[in-house]
């Protein structure tokens, strides 16, 4: 907790968040990362198998396999998901599973399957982006200004603009 | 009447008609299994949306209660309840459905002993013969209210805990013979220790539990030995651990009795994957008028403090950084058998 927030709390709330804290079974981070790395990996060699198999069968070159190799990704994840079993396999998985393209899927899905009750206007299409969301706005942002720090110091740019 | 500061003593002796317990599939799988009254085999119950499904829950405790007392819901004067869903539409959508005068309360998961104790206050001050006290949560909407969607895979610490799908409901009337009665009830402040973690409310709500369960003792002047068994809500593994060493520390001799939880005792820890235990409303309703009343009617527990613990927090509250208000309320059952 940071202090700022500490500085708000009583000293007997300040006490008791000790006690609560010693009490608290800890996540097991090691563990988790350990976890995480084979699921996220397994998850990675499936991907790389089946883009593998779009250039060995499908007559695709390396760069067009990546495309199709994401669209399967995705089903197998959405599919998982409408299932009901994305989640209890990310709460072994953690990180593992929600940090490569299928977690983006499954947090679409997920979404868009809770909302369904609310109409498909404003239950599906105004729910479904709802932890997706923050993802893309994040990353377009952070995309804009990396490309403009590329810009700037990128030396062809910088020494003679359209050259 | 009013006892002490905060509790009410119960001297015409409300009794509790009846009581019912309806849960859903997972709890149907947990260790108590034999003791409640109807365990549905999936979430939805044959409707089109979880909300609808929680009503549904409400609904069939509350007809089921009556049932068991062989009281027509015209004869009863008044339905106390409350859930977890915004402006409690559960509640009162089941109130619609039943046609009960009804008035809807909020006390997230400690409105059980919240509802328990004003229909014991109704029934012992003659504002009523038969009061209904219901309270119901399902996990699939309180998961979607209060956390990510249920098939979103997230990772849940080991503090977090499992919503209990269920219902439970208690018939109060001054017709009945021979108990069991309410005789006490303690209501609780609000208690705030400064924790803000939503998958951590066994230690938020552990300080509120231990502040009414002092109150108690205090207004009553009585010692935990009184009680063959005191049980508190949903402070589940982490808030109960919790609340030993905080009853300890302000020395209060709970060694006379029996200390539980109920949300330790819904789901099973080896094979059910519910991390610290269980919470929601229907956590204590359903292991209170399921499983220990079954007790109490027996005689097997002759007198039951039961404290029903609820974490005050809301989707926005917690997303704005604002820590959680807890709140406790105790009810003391006993037993007619002597």
């Amino acid at each position: 907790m940071s202090n700022n927030k500490k500085k708000k709390l009583t000293p007997t709330q300040q006490e008791y968040q000790q006690l609560a804290q010693r009490i608290e079974p800890k996540r097991p981070v090691l563990k988790n990362c350990l976890k995480a790395f084979l699921i996220g990996g397994l998850i990675c060699l499936v991907g790389q198998c089946i883009q593998m198999s779009f250039v060995e069968w499908g007559g695709f070159d390396k760069k067009e396999a990546g495309n199709p190799t994401v669209a399967i990704l995705i089903l197998i994840s959405v599919i998982l998901t409408g299932l009901g079993v994305y989640d209890k396999i990310a709460q072994w998985a953690g990180a593992g599973s929600a940090v490569p393209v299928t977690g983006f899927a499954n947090s679409m899905a997920s979404a868009a399957i809770e909302h369904r009750a609310e109409g498909l206007v404003l239950g599906v299409g105004g729910k479904m982006f709802k932890l997706a969301g923050p993802v893309i706005v994040f990353g377009v942002v952070a995309a804009f200004v990396i490309g403009i720090l590329h810009m700037i110091f990128n030396p062809e740019l910088a020494a003679g603009g359209g050259k | 009447m009013l006892q002490g500061t905060q509790s009410w003593s119960f001297k015409n002796k409300p009794s509790i008609l009846s009581t019912a317990a309806v849960v859903g599939p997972f709890e149907g799988q947990g260790p108590l299994a034999n003791d409640f009254d109807r365990i549905h085999g999936e979430l939805m119950l044959g409707q089109e949306s979880w909300e609808k499904a929680e009503r549904a829950l409400l609904e069939e405790s509350t007809q089921l209660a009556c049932e068991k007392a062989n009281v027509r819901k015209e004869q009863v004067q008044f339905l106390l309840a409350g859930d977890l869903m915004d402006q409690i539409t559960s509640s009162s959508f089941a109130a619609s459905t039943l046609g009960i005068p009804f008035l809807g309360l909020f006390g997230a998961c400690s409105t059980s002993m919240e509802s328990l104790a004003l229909a014991a206050l109704f029934v012992n001050s003659g504002a009523a013969h038969y009061a209904l006290a219901a309270t119901c949560s399902h996990n699939a909407t309180a998961e979607k209210q209060f956390r990510y969607p249920t098939e979103y895979g997230s990772q849940k610490p080991p503090t977090a805990q499992y919503t209990v799908t269920g219902s439970g409901a208690a018939l109060v009337s001054d017709k009945g013979i021979g108990g069991p009665h309410v005789t006490a009830a303690t209501i609780g402040r609000v208690i705030d220790m400064g924790i803000s973690d939503p998958f951590n409310m066994g230690a938020a709500m552990a300080p509120a539990a231990v502040d009414t369960i002092e109150a108690h003792f205090r207004d009553f002047n009585r010692l935990p030995g009184y009680y063959d068994l005191i049980i508190t809500g949903d402070l589940s593994k982490v808030g109960h651990q919790i609340a030993i060493e905080l009853l300890d520390k302000h020395k209060i001799p709970m060694h006379q009795t029996e200390f539980k939880d109920c949300g330790m005792m819904i789901y099973n820890y080896e094979t059910q994957q519910v991390q610290a235990g269980a919470s929601g409303c229907a956590c204590s309703a359903v292991v209170t008028y399921g499983h220990l009343m079954k007790k109490v009617t027996s005689g097997e527990l002759k007198r039951i403090l039961v404290v029903g613990t609820g974490a005050l927090l809301s989707p926005i509250s917690f997303q704005q950084g604002n820590s959680i208000p807890c709140i406790a309320h105790a009810v003391a059952i006993e037993s007619g058998v002597t």
